[in-house]
């Protein structure tokens, strides 16, 4: 597995990653007054795998760099946290999210260095790999594609658009991460579309689909590591929304709802205590 | 106006790798020639526009130029959030091909006639909104976005179009081509609708008017510098265009006469009483809309003895 310089790949550093992240995601989200908080802790294991282990000069300009396309962009402070913590973005910058006049809104957007592409009307993301990852091949290079939705998403038409192309142009070079938390934003997403058996409708559109604990980090580290065989991989990674913190865990209010002082310090209490 | 198109990509992307044609699997005896000379950079995605606007803006993020290609109605409506939220937020050189703009597929009804695609297209900042009148202003056009780094929708005829009479593929960006000289009346038009605008200003010569006749290809976000120049000549502007009246051309000259503080009057010519509820050829419905020599004639005689009986 290629390693980033100064991060080591052992469960320790990137639950250290992952145990930051979700302390400046309750710290920033309290500060800014903003919700969206459940879904960017959900994420926060699978971005520290990715930012601290998988992927190939990550905020860089070079263009055989690995993307990221984080489709499902209300999680975003997640991805701030750790383009934080890579360096790409300083403490003064990721304090103002959603302040008048910042760059860092509720969804990225491709005008920050490191955001590959702008993203927040869900469905449209792997679309957008899947030209990257075709283009990448066309042009020889070794870069790989790889791009985050949630379950919802997979509500959406335009997905199963990609899903379908990805498969019948074999590429390879493009993995997709599902972020299976079982809520959307209204309720528990088998009593509003069910979507399972998921994995069985990837594998039968022709993808290679591998489950993991969506939290374990050395299970996630080994499914998004290099990929073997022809065809686009998904990993679904079953996650709790809101994990970390005991009353959000599994609460589909958390989807939306802002932190005030009380529950700002016990969540932050029990993130220091873990 | 479709083979020229082709023939002009197939040019165009001998000389520059970046260029890439993907179409929703439409295009038969169209897209042919292309697929051939470079089998590698083009790929029908099958019948899903959203996923090819998604493509063609993943593609850009890495370097490359793609055309999209399909009918007009589905390359800019199906998947206009995906127009907006990819090349025009990402300002990135896509260019989408939408093929027969108004009445071209006229007995496939309304579900295929593309009337307001241009007033959609207009909407969104960057996007430059592009409808040549011939298959030589089509070569010039596409000359043109060689250096355009933004994202660009053409709107291309489907039957192949004569050479409009004084115009000789002339294109700037913001330059109306005058190819007829008068001084009553300007009609201002776009795409296909020159032909008619230029007999109908015939007709208004030969009834005793003296009407001249400009094309524009480029209809800009906001008004241009030299449309105002051009418009402030004429006391009366005819708008001609096969779309909606509202949010394209004519609305463009609106704003332009309405921003320029000029004292122009303006009739809009296009589709105005909402979509076909017949069934029908591209004549018979451009005729029932007026977007025939003799309807466009007809009504620009009738406004002017309207005026001379207020005078």
């Amino acid at each position: 597995m290629k390693l980033q310089p100064g991060l080591d790949d052992s469960r320790d550093d990137l639950g250290k990653i992952a145990a930051t992240l979700r302390r400046w995601i309750i710290e920033q989200s309290f500060a800014s007054k903003v919700g969206h908080i459940g879904a960017a802790l959900s994420v926060v294991d699978a971005i520290a795998v990715l930012w601290g282990a998988v992927l190939r000069r990550p905020g860089t300009n070079h263009p055989d760099r690995d993307r990221f396309i984080l489709s499902k962009g209300h999680a975003a402070l997640a991805l701030y946290g750790v383009m934080r913590w890579k360096g790409l973005l300083d403490e003064q910058t990721f304090q103002g999210y959603c302040q008048d006049g910042s760059r860092l809104g509720v969804h990225p957007e491709v005008s920050l260095p490191g955001i590959d592409a702008s993203t927040g009307s869900l469905g449209q993301g792997l679309s957008l790999g899947c030209g990257m990852a075709w283009g990448l091949r066309l042009r020889g290079s070794s870069a790989r594609v790889y791009v985050l939705v949630s379950d919802a998403e997979c509500n959406e038409g335009q997905l199963w658009e990609a899903v379908m192309f990805a498969a019948q142009h074999r590429l390879s070079n493009l993995t997709v991460v599902v972020d299976l938390n079982g809520l959307q934003a209204l309720g528990p997403t088998g009593a509003i579309l069910d979507m399972e058996p998921l994995g069985e409708k990837w594998r039968a559109f022709g993808w290679e689909c591998r489950e993991v604990d969506g939290h374990d980090l050395q299970r996630l580290a080994s499914a998004l590591g290099a990929a073997a065989g022809d065809r686009p991989r998904v990993v679904l990674a079953r996650t709790i929304l809101g994990k970390g913190v005991s009353f959000m865990e599994g609460r589909f209010e958390w989807h939306y709802r802002p932190l005030d002082d009380a529950l700002c310090t016990a969540a932050l209490r029990e993130l220091k205590a873990a | 106006m479709r083979t020229a198109l082709i023939e002009t990509l197939v040019d165009l992307a001998r000389v520059d790798e970046r260029i890439m044609l993907l179409t929703a699997d439409l295009g038969w005896n169209v897209v042919e020639p292309f697929l051939q000379a470079y089998p590698e950079r083009f790929v029908n995605v099958g019948v899903a526009e959203q996923n090819m606007l998604g493509i063609a803006t993943g593609l850009a993020l890495v370097g490359y130029v793609p055309y999209v290609y399909s009918i007009a109605t589905f390359s800019s409506m199906r998947c206009y959030e995906q127009i907006r939220n990819g090349p025009v937020l990402h300002r990135l050189p896509v260019r989408i091909i939408g093929i027969g703009g108004g009445y071209a597929y006229g007995h496939a009804g309304p579900t295929h006639h593309a009337l307001e695609d241009l007033a959609l297209a207009r909407t969104q900042p960057g996007l430059r909104v592009l409808v040549p009148a011939d298959g030589e202003q089509l070569r010039s056009v596409l000359l043109a976005l060689r250096e355009l780094p933004g994202p660009a929708y053409l709107r291309v005829a489907k039957a192949s179009v004569p050479a409009v009479a004084g115009l000789h593929g002339r294109f700037a960006w913001e330059t109306p081509e005058l190819v007829r000289p008068g001084r009553d009346l300007l009609l201002l038009c776009t795409g296909e609708m020159a032909h008619p605008a230029l007999q109908a200003a015939d007709m208004l010569f030969s009834a005793g008017l003296s009407p001249a006749v400009a094309v524009l290809a480029h209809l800009g976000f906001r008004p241009g510098r030299a449309l105002t120049a051009l418009l402030s000549r004429f006391e009366t502007v005819v708008a001609v265009e096969e779309a909606f009246v509202t949010g394209g051309l004519g609305s463009l000259a609106a704003e332009t006469i309405a921003e320029g503080g000029l004292h122009s009057r303006l009739l809009r010519c296009g589709v105005a009483a909402g979509f076909a509820e017949h069934s029908g050829s591209t004549e018979y419905l451009r005729s029932r809309s007026g977007l025939t020599a003799a309807g466009l004639a007809r009504r620009i005689g009738e406004a002017f003895q309207r005026k001379r009986t207020a005078a």
